[in-house]
């Protein structure tokens, strides 16, 4: 399950050996910087934890500052912690780049915090099918729930009842993606079909 | 983190296609495997949209065979594209020429671009 951080840079597409067109994202993996190893003993489990992108050390808080001096890096903007990784080969401010942990053909999970879109309705929210005609005296009743429950029995409102409101900014992963191709040399991640969250939001890449 | 797309797209790009616009009439030569041959197959008419961009491009051509409109949306940049030939250059003064599908027999001819003064016939897409 080792992985990276990245960044979302947009969707294109690519053509395979016998000419099919492949809707990918191009993610910018890497280079991460271990920024903390966690062990047994310490912690209580093995994890690593990379760092990613840069950040202006003026708006880093003096903590972490000192957790990035302790790295010997600069400071990153985005931390995470991955398990997976062998740890006892890894030193505090080691370089990962993509090619050492993806190849193209794997399959990875990624993760990432899908695009925020606000106050949003049944129909847009849960997929509600609404009420599938404007006539038949619908008036503006269009795109509305319908019954929430049952009347003297049960009378009330299951919990859980999915309802109108906030939708997205969620933490989501998409799993089994392929890896369709990788450019070292600019560290970039191709991977087949969509990704969770808007261009520039960061990603963390797992291996499935 | 735009010209990271560029980059990807750059791979994918070829330069042996020939600069078309739409009203222009084009033969694509189209790979077809079939089992495991594979032979060319001609598909000629007029170009009515040209759409997207880098490696995402596709143009829309449009034939009547057999009385029928057959239209064909290819990727500009599909390796089973063998060849594009340039036939004709039309004189279109519009991108989208969906007005064509409504029209028949003479009325959907398009007028021959005439070479200008200035030697100056193309313009669009360069890669």
């Amino acid at each position: 399950m080792s992985g990276l951080i990245g960044r979302k840079v947009g969707m294109t597409t690519v053509f395979d050996g016998q000419g099919n067109q492949i809707v990918c994202t191009v993610i910018e993996a890497g280079p991460c910087v271990v920024t903390q190893i966690r062990t047994r003993e310490r912690d209580g489990y093995e994890a690593v934890q990379l760092g990613f992108g840069e950040r202006r050390l003026k708006s880093t808080p003096r903590p972490l500052q000192g957790h990035f001096q302790k790295a010997g890096t600069t400071p990153k903007g985005k931390l995470v912690e991955f398990r997976g990784f062998p740890i006892e080969s890894l030193a505090l401010g080691q370089q990962i780049r993509v090619e050492e942990i993806f190849q193209e053909g794997d399959r990875v999970h990624v993760t990432g915090i899908s695009k925020g879109r606000g106050f949003q309705g049944v129909v847009k929210r849960h997929g509600f099918a609404g009420v599938g005609t404007r006539t038949h005296g619908q008036h503006n009743r269009e795109r509305a729930p319908g019954s929430l429950s049952g009347s003297t029995f049960p009378a009330k409102v299951p919990k859980g009842r999915r309802m109108a409101g906030r939708m997205g900014g969620d933490r989501v992963t998409v799993r089994n993606l392929e890896v369709v191709r990788i450019f070292p040399e600019h560290n970039l991640l191709l991977v087949k079909g969509a990704v969770p969250g808007p261009k520039n939001g960061f990603v963390e890449i797992r291996k499935g | 983190m735009e010209h990271l797309l560029k980059v990807v797209e750059a791979t994918q790009l070829r330069d042996d296609i020939p600069v078309f616009n739409p009203g222009d009439t084009v033969n694509v030569h189209v790979r077809v495997v079939e089992g495991d041959k594979e032979r060319i197959q001609q598909f000629q008419g007029v170009v009515i949209a040209i759409r997207g961009e880098g490696a995402k491009k596709t143009f829309t051509v449009r034939k009547v065979s057999d009385g029928v409109g057959v239209e064909r949306i290819f990727p500009l940049y599909s390796p089973r594209i063998a060849k594009i030939e340039l036939v004709r250059q039309g004189r279109v003064r519009r991108a989208k020429l969906y007005y064509l599908r409504n029209l028949q027999g003479k009325a959907a001819r398009i007028r021959e671009k005439r070479p200008t003064s200035s030697g100056n016939t193309e313009s669009s897409h360069t890669a």
